[in-house]
């Protein structure tokens, strides 16, 4: 069936079958590859993209039911040149390793800051505690957000 | 190494500078493995054993051939070459022999149009299976004989005996990498008979080694390329889905992708080693240690993979960094129907270390002194035998200021909230903070660095000026530990040239540069690139009769002498290298000898708070004292000490392989818990700067110390505030309660 979603300000259509995932979709269908897959099970927050204003996995969320809505990934964050403050403070705090957490992290952050620019300490950890990072043990992560809290994104 | 440092280089080593591939990643364009894909791949999917021992009584791909869609359904008699593959033994069938021996092996592989149907043929495929009896007990594996290695230290008086002794058994569970990235591999034909190979790797020329003997193919005819990764930590050392990636694009003349989901990753490579450990300690009146005997056991699973180099390293940490003259090891890995198990950060080291200083806290106990005091009375300096090989350590060792560097960090404040998110039980509201208990602990670890035991380990890079920049080569892996920033700013600072590229080869291109493991990339590609830059200055600076390399050409007393394009004139100039550490040695029958290159050492204090009634854990802090010889990336460092701490806190606190008559019953991230941004501690780390003999600047490699010492710190912190005994990591609310 064919479905179509407003991807980073641009309808796209796709044809999927019933099953099909948001994720895989995007990943597979529209070509971008960003958004990562590392559960599908709702577990790690890597496949998460603003749907509607929600930041959501987008493993979880059938893309059938994603027609009509809107869709915004890391793809549609920041290009090099023009970074979104938080894929910038990502990178001045050393928050990227080996990055695959990253584009989830830049949904989800960028998300959290836009319905609460100075979070707390525990709220940062808490709203981004849906995605995992294996390799930084979160303190950079964390010190790029608390840099972006006090400034007020 | 005398390399003047030219101070008016920009991002050059000691300072904190951005990585190269930081921008791709943050914007999603950065290319993994998993994100490559052409329009005419085909998919692959493997069949796995649905036992842990069992034999294949007989096999139908009828019903996979028969489905539209499919292209190929390959079984152990469609390999080439060498039906075997391993890193160190080649020990494991390609495709199942005849016998699955542990749950998961792979059993047949297809390739398809697409993804589902893949999968779909793979599970139509009509395996009948008689099952055996798996052996999947280590103790009785060891009674059996069934060992991968067995190694006995013997160093000094066996007769020794202390006045004051302590005994313990001490266990750690299987640990699962992890990495965020699953195992991904995409191989495209190159129309000649031959191949190119992205796979997500550790160490690309080993892959390469096993391959061409498993296709029956000359070198040259397949190129294992470097490809994005998603993490590593000792997941990718041992082949995964390499060889049958290559068979079924070699049988289809396609490219074929194959990617594991997240539960096939958990099958798909190898786990920290599961251990089992029977300590004593003996000590005279004042606390000096005179004997350590220990026998060590180790789950090494199904397959050789690096079980024999794991159990060497826990055999020569046994004691850890404290001076013993007497010291009898027994150490065993054994061959199960268990998962197979290999490398994860730390590398046997973890396990020992889990040993060794739950007994330094039981005889400072039994001593009736402070612990961190009875750690820097026997604390071992350069200098200083290493207790089980006697191998003299010709470095500085910084033991004791480690140990101070950790005390001086304060200590936090009481627990003064009932904020729930700032107590064990989380959001849950189940723990109110008059229940709670707060527990201090400390471990301090030593590793090795590089390969040991004789092995010949080496790095291969060439550093090439061109008229537009300096390109450095090199196969070795960036698996996200920040290699590539640190080739560019150890190449800025010989070369005095800002401009510095990193350029991956493929295994036809450039010689190997060992494992990204062992802690090793720092020193040993670090090493070459340093030493290619040298070599290439210098015979610039000769060429051109100049003193100096700048940005801009050769300069001689402060006047420019050549331009680039001048060095350049006859083309681009180039230096290659290939960088090896002082020799080491096997160890003789007692287990003596030069084994290692170089050593790291590391301390942490875990700050936890508990609810021993429900044996809820919250860990607080976790605070760090390393040695890194040379900060080449301050940042980077501090990233290393903070994620390897992650992994140690969840050893110590969540993390665990189930395994049940060797099947894993947790291979999915909502039952294997790993630490998420509201189980992390506040980390504060002190760098210590001892230098190195032969890294680069005097630098070390730190990537592994941060977990080996954290897993004993919490679970000292824990009994600490509980007073059980704690003898096995993770600790389980059920351990904390005593049900
Ligand atoms: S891939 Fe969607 S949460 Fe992990
Ligand atoms: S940087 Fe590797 S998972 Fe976060």
């Amino acid at each position: 069936m064919n479905v179509t979603i407003t991807v980073n300000g641009e309808p796209r259509t796709a044809d999927v079958v019933a099953s099909e995932s948001l994720l895989n979709v995007l990943r597979d269908d529209l070509d971008l590859p960003g958004t990562k897959d590392a559960c599908e099970q709702g577990e790690c927050g890597s496949c998460t993209v603003i749907l509607d204003g929600e930041a959501v996995c987008s493993c979880l969320v059938m893309a059938a039911d994603a027609e009509g809505s809107e869709v915004t990934t890391v793809e549609g964050m920041g290009e090099p040149g023009h970074l979104h403050p938080v894929q910038e403070a990502m990178l001045a705090e050393g928050a990227v390793q080996c990055g695959f957490c990253t584009p989830g992290f830049v949904v989800a952050g960028a998300h959290l800051l836009e319905t609460n620019p100075h979070p707390s300490e525990l709220e940062i950890r808490e709203a981004l505690s849906g995605n995992i990072c294996r390799c930084t043990g979160y303190g950079a992560i964390l010190r790029a957000f608390e840099t972006l809290s006090e400034e007020g994104t | 190494m005398t390399t003047p440092t030219r101070t008016h280089v920009t991002g050059g080593i000691g300072t904190s500078v951005r990585r190269p591939d930081g921008v791709p990643k943050v914007t999603g364009n950065f290319a993994y493995a998993s994100d490559l894909h052409s329009k005419d791949m085909l998919w692959g999917a493997t069949l796995r054993s649905p036992h842990a021992h069992a034999r294949l009584v007989s096999l139908d791909i009828g019903p996979a051939l028969a489905m539209t869609g499919v292209r190929a359904v390959l079984t152990q008699d469609d390999v080439p070459g060498l039906p075997l593959f391993g890193q160190e033994e080649q020990d494991q069938p390609v495709l199942c022999d005849g016998t699955a021996r542990y749950w998961g092996e792979p059993v047949a592989i297809v390739a398809a149009d697409d993804e589902e149907t893949a999968q779909r043929a793979a599970a139509s495929i009509v395996a009948e299976w008689e099952p055996l009896a798996p052996l999947d007990n280590p103790e009785r594996a060891a009674d059996d004989g069934s060992t991968f290695r067995e190694m006995k230290i013997r160093r000094g008086d066996q007769n020794a005996v202390g006045t004051v002794v302590v005994e313990g058994v001490y266990e750690t569970a299987s640990q699962d990498q992890a990495p965020l990235g699953t195992e991904a591999g995409f191989a495209i034909p190159d129309g000649s008979g031959g191949l190119d190979l992205y796979v997500t790797s550790q160490w690309v020329h080993v892959d390469h080694r096993q391959i061409i003997a498993c296709l029956d193919m000359e070198p040259d005819q397949i190129r294992c390329h470097p490809a994005g990764i998603g993490g590593a930590f000792g997941a990718r050392e041992d082949i995964s889905l390499h060889i049958h990636v290559a068979m079924l694009s070699l049988a289809t003349g396609l490219p074929v992708k194959m990617e594991y989901d997240r539960s096939e990753s958990f099958v798909g490579h190898v786990k920290r080693h599961p251990s089992k450990m029977w300590y004593r300690h003996e000590a005279d009146a004042d606390g000096n240690l005179v004997k350590v005997t220990a026998r060590l056991l180790l789950d090494g699973g199904a397959y050789a993979h690096t079980s024999r180099a794991v159990l060497a390293n826990a055999a020569f940490f046994t004691v850890g960094p404290y001076r013993c003259d007497n010291v009898s090891v027994d150490a065993q890995a054994v061959r199960t129907n268990n998962p197979p198990c290999g490398a994860m950060r730390g590398f046997g080291a973890v396990q020992a270390c889990f040993g060794y200083e739950s007994q330094m806290d039981r005889l400072a106990e039994a001593l009736g002194v402070d612990p961190l005091d009875l750690r820097r009375q026997n604390a071992m300096r350069g200098g200083d035998p290493l207790a089980t090989s006697g191998q003299v350590i010709d470095a500085p060792l910084p033991t004791i200021e480690v140990i101070d560097a950790l005390e001086s960090i304060p200590l936090p404040e009481p627990l003064a909230s009932d904020d729930p998110r700032l107590l064990p039980g989380g959001t849950g509201l189940t723990t109110p903070a008059s229940k709670v208990v707060r527990g201090v602990g400390y471990a301090v670890g030593l590793k090795n660095v590089a390969f040991s035991e004789g092995f010949d380990d080496y790095a291969e890079a060439r550093v090439v000026l061109t008229p537009a920049g300096v390109e450095v080569h090199t196969a070795a892996m960036e698996v996200g530990q920040g290699l590539v920033t640190v080739c560019q700013q150890i190449a800025r600072t010989v070369l005095g040239i800002e401009n510095v590229a990193v350029v991956w080869d493929d295994t036809s291109h450039i010689g190997s540069a060992g494992s990204t493991s062992a802690s090793r990339q720092t020193q040993m590609t670090g090493g070459a690139v340093h030493a290619a830059s040298v070599g290439l200055r210098d015979r610039i600076l000769e060429e051109h009769g100049g003193d100096e390399l700048r940005n801009d050409g050769v300069y001689r007393e402060g006047k420019r002498v050549a331009t680039i394009d001048e060095i350049c004139g006859g083309g681009p100039v180039e230096n290659l290298v290939r960088f090896r550490h002082p020799e080491t040695f096997p160890p003789d029958k007692n287990g003596q000898g030069d084994v290692h290159a170089g050593f790291v050492v590391a301390a942490h204090r875990a700050v936890v708070d508990v609810d021993p009634e429900l044996g809820l854990v919250r860990v607080v802090r976790v605070d760090t004292a390393q040695d890194v010889g040379k900060a080449l990336n301050p940042q980077a460092i501090t990233g290393q000490l903070e994620g390897g701490i992650m992994q140690g806190v969840g050893l110590a606190v969540m993390e665990e392989l189930i395994v049940d008559h060797g099947v894993i019953r947790n291979p999915t991230f909502t039952d294997y818990l790993i630490p998420t941004f509201v189980d992390a501690p506040a980390v504060e780390s002190r760098i210590i700067e001892a230098p190195d003999p032969w890294g680069p600047f005097g630098a070390k490699g730190i990537g592994e110390s941060p977990t080996i010492s954290s897993t004993p710190a919490v679970v000292a912190a824990i009994r600490a505030a509980t007073g059980k005994a704690l003898t096995r990591a993770p600790v389980r609310p059920q351990d904390i309660v005593g049900i």
